[in-house]
């Protein structure tokens, strides 16, 4: 039986080249002022999971985004890049889900595929949390992998990573099943391929299609995995009250911006003492250990 | 995320020239491969869809990894190792990502594992990789050979080699001789054909060639015992397993350093004819060599980019006297001609490429079925252009690529002479372009014969036709008395009735024709997108002034002033 491998990507707002408009008045993101890309780490564990499929050319890689249509893109951006097929979570009903909400849909997204391994990114950078990839192992009963940094080797049984730990790197093995979160000083994705760009740019969701006068009736019936498959809350059976704002224990109390303003400066010499009593303070301070 | 392609408007400006509509269509044959091949696309939009989005990926490979590298790779070098060139490491990564992202052999038809592209995206791709890193625009530029490979070599050939192209499969063109250098004629590199193996044995030396090292070489060889010019030459291809070749030198260059030249015995080489006997030089390598100059020309336009970005970066970050040194009309001179003659050198480029597409175009429709009377005359016509721009594009190409560099090194003063920031290695790059490939002053040879026999004239004629906006009547104006006098000075040289004193002022009238060229050329951009207009207007200014410097020269030269230059 070939290696079932499923990837979860995120689209989200770059939050690395903040303008002034990207924040609205009562404190949420503006997406619109944001271009929407795919989460960095997700596409370290893209490349993980490319790795793997070099290494075992039999597996197949699946790639499961939740999020609003336009989502779609991860997909496609996947399958430029090597991946087999893909599907779009998404539904209205899992608007405002927390980290908690949005693991447990997408466990029941992820159970559909029968993996026997899941790759993805640490965290996203809107958010930041890094739970919901250990939150989706706990509701499979996956043993977990977090902060992997380099493949070292793999086999349809088990697989052994190199860890990124606060101090050091760490070399663990585990048996599949496994969940396995990728960090960002993992290898950076590879570059999309030119004949895969050229045959999945063709590759569209349901509604997406609705939006396009060209007919590909003809094309998609010979070429099925041109179809990005849309699942709703049905499809993967989910519980509607353990989604979106229902199923979100979090809430927001209250965002405030925070403008970094410099308190107070001290003048120090390059003498040996002085350098001696910076080094003091600062460890007093716990800002080095 | 840097990415050469979207960083800069004007590629794509050029790439959606209203001339691609009837080149696509060719190109694709009435959009008739998509039934049998998952990447061929369905209609234009989709066809060009294509071209750009692989351009976007060439784009940041190029911004990503092929810049980033290009400071280590000219440290670094190719090396030298039992008779093995190898590649400085971060040409090696470029190589490879370019490789996995299933870009090379673009320009070949899908049958043999290419793309199917049109040369315009094609020789954007060289512009990119050159404004990254002008020595990796060799290895990458080289694939060109598949090119002579397609249109001359036998079916057996071709599908032998074309294949390889696309894996990355690297090729070089062996030209070069230590006593034939511009003179190609005088090549003595022995071919004899072997009877017994049944095939060609070459023997003898080469030298100065580019990734003399590669896979696949196109070799150019005297095939005909006692001849002595260029009609005893034959074209072969040499494949490196064979392991007949020794590397006896890599030379040290002033620049691209990243790209290994050697100097190779041939041992008794095992070798296939391409094509026909005693066509090679005056056929093939001809065709090849059209194809190569246009691959330096995209080099030049892309190592001025990068050059006019340093210059323009460094500008508006060094301050002097209180401001930033942008802000001193000496500075900014030097920085709007900069862009001018960036602007005017790429729109030619992506005028030939048009012109070579369509020439190539009709002569393989030629292949498959007779041509009409107008398809015929369309060819001729495309051919023709092709045939005196390509020079013409080459010489001021690189002639303005050096100009640039040395201009983008003056803004960086003092701190561009030391090896701190990048315009000292463009500046270096830069230099081979006037030279390799026919220096400039044999493109002015070859293209000297567009002037003489009014070609050029002609299709300025053509260009004026083309009603422009109202705001730019003016600049038209100019041109057509740019023009007027560009008659005139023709006229006085024709009238010397000497060969050689025309020969001596020959570079000038090319360059005149050039001038009125990149001027109707800019106009034409402008008038399609506002933007290009400033560009235009320094352009055409200072063409003006230089012709009238020119017009003076040639029409007050008399007989017997060249001999005092002896």
């Amino acid at each position: 039986m070939s290696l079932k491998i499923v990837v979860l990507a995120k689209q989200v707002p770059d939050t690395r080249n903040v303008g002034k408009d990207a924040m609205k008045e009562d404190g949420t993101v503006n997406r619109a002022a944001l271009p929407a890309i795919f989460n960095p780490d997700d596409l370290n564990a893209l490349e993980m999971a490319l790795q793997v499929k070099e290494a075992l050319p039999d597996a197949e890689i699946l790639v499961i985004t939740m999020g609003p249509p336009r989502a779609a893109d991860i997909v496609r951006e996947s399958l430029y890049r090597g991946a087999d097929r893909g599907f779009l979570l998404t539904d209205a009903k899992f608007a405002g889900s927390d980290t908690l909400a949005t693991s447990y849909a997408l466990s029941k997204a992820v159970m559909r595929c029968q993996p026997d391994l899941i790759f993805c990114g640490v965290q996203a950078i809107d958010g930041d949390t890094a739970q919901v990839g250990p939150q989706i192992a706990e509701k499979l009963n996956f043993p977990q992998i977090t902060y992997a940094e380099a493949l070292i080797a793999v086999s349809s049984k088990k697989i052994s990573l190199k860890r990124r730990l606060e101090h050091g790197v760490e070399t663990v093995e585990a048996a599949l099943p496994l969940l396995v979160t990728v960090h960002s000083s993992a290898p950076a994705c590879r570059a999309r391929n030119a004949r895969r760009v050229m045959q999945f740019k063709h590759a569209h969701t349901p509604s997406e299609l609705t939006g396009i006068a060209r007919d590909y009736t003809q094309i998609y019936r010979q070429h099925p995995c041109l179809n990005i498959e849309e699942w709703n809350v049905q499809t993967i059976e989910a519980d509607l009250a353990k989604l979106g704002l229902s199923g979100s224990p979090t809430k927001v109390k209250k965002v405030d911006n925070v403008v970094l303003v410099q308190k107070e400066s001290k003048q120090m010499s390059d003498s040996d003492a002085d350098v001696e009593l910076m080094i003091t303070e600062l460890m007093e301070n716990h800002i080095i250990g | 995320m840097e990415n050469f392609f979207l960083d800069n408007e004007t590629l794509k400006f050029h790439l959606m020239h209203p001339l691609m509509k009837k080149i696509v269509e060719m190109k694709e044959c009435g959009y008739n491969e998509a039934q049998q091949y998952e990447i061929a696309p369905f209609d234009y939009d989709d066809a060009m869809d294509s071209y750009e989005k692989i351009l976007e990926i060439i784009g940041e490979i190029c911004g990503e990894i092929i810049a980033p590298n290009a400071e280590n790779v000219d440290l670094e070098g190719p090396k030298l190792v039992d008779n093995e060139v190898i590649y400085a490491s971060g040409t090696q990564q470029n190589q490879q990502s370019l490789i996995n992202a299933g870009v090379y052999g673009m320009a070949l038809p899908r049958r043999y594992g290419g793309l199917n592209f049109s040369m315009v995206p094609y020789v954007m791709a060289a512009e990119l990789v050159a404004r990254a890193d002008g020595s990796f625009a060799n290895i990458w530029g080289l694939q060109d050979c598949a090119e002579t490979i397609y249109e001359f070599a036998s079916e057996e050939l071709k599908e032998a080699y074309l294949p390889l192209i696309p894996k990355g499969f690297t090729c070089s063109m062996d030209l070069t001789e230590p006593d034939a250098g511009s003179d190609l004629q005088a090549v003595q590199l022995k071919a004899t054909f072997d009877e017994k193996a049944n095939c060609w044995r070459l023997n003898g030396v080469k030298r100065f060639i580019t990734n003399g090292d590669a896979h696949i070489k196109l070799v150019l060889a005297r095939s005909e015992a006692g001849s002595g010019d260029g009609r005893g030459l034959s074209y072969f291809l040499y494949d490196r397993k064979d392991k007949a070749v020794t590397i006896r030198r890599m030379e040290h260059k002033l620049g691209i350093k990243g790209a290994p030249t050697c100097e190779l015995v041939f041992n008794n080489a095992p070798a296939q004819l391409v094509g026909e006997q005693r066509l090679g030089l005056i056929k093939y390598v001809m065709t090849l060599m059209n194809g190569a100059r246009l691959g330096v020309a995209a080099q030049g336009v892309g190592i001025a980019e990068a050059a006019y970005r340093e210059a323009l970066k460094y500008a508006r970050e060094r301050e002097q006297f209180g401001k930033s040194i942008i802000h001193f009309p000496a500075v900014y001179e030097m920085l709007g001609n900069m862009r001018a003659k960036i602007d005017a050198i790429r729109t030619m480029l992506y005028e030939t490429c048009r012109f070579v597409d369509l020439s190539k175009l009709y002569e393989q429709l030629g292949k498959e079925r007779s041509l009409t009377g107008e398809e015929r005359s369309e060819m001729k016509h495309y051919q023709r252009l092709t045939d005196i721009y390509t020079p013409m594009l080459k010489l001021m190409s690189s002639e303005y690529c050096n100009q640039i560099a040395y201009d983008a090194l003056q803004v960086h003063g003092g701190t561009g002479y030391m090896q701190d920031f990048p315009i000292e290695r463009l500046y270096r790059d830069a230099r081979i372009t006037s030279i390799y490939e026919g220096t400039s002053q044999l493109q002015v040879v070859a293209a000297i014969k567009g002037v003489s026999n009014g070609s050029f004239l002609k299709q300025i004629k053509e260009y004026d036709s083309m009603e422009v906006n109202s705001n730019l009547a003016g600049l038209q104006m100019q041109l057509q008395e740019m023009t007027a006098r560009f008659e005139k000075m023709c006229e006085a040289a024709k009238n010397y009735n000497n060969a050689e004193m025309y020969d001596f002022v020959a570079r000038r009238l090319v360059e005149a024709a050039a001038n009125i060229i990149l001027g109707y050329l800019l106009l034409a951009d402008a008038d399609r997108c506002e933007k290009y207009t400033a560009s235009a207007r320094i352009f055409i200014g200072a063409a003006n002034a230089q012709n009238f410097e020119k017009e003076a020269f040639v029409n007050s030269f008399s007989a017997g002033i060249n001999e005092i230059y002896k």
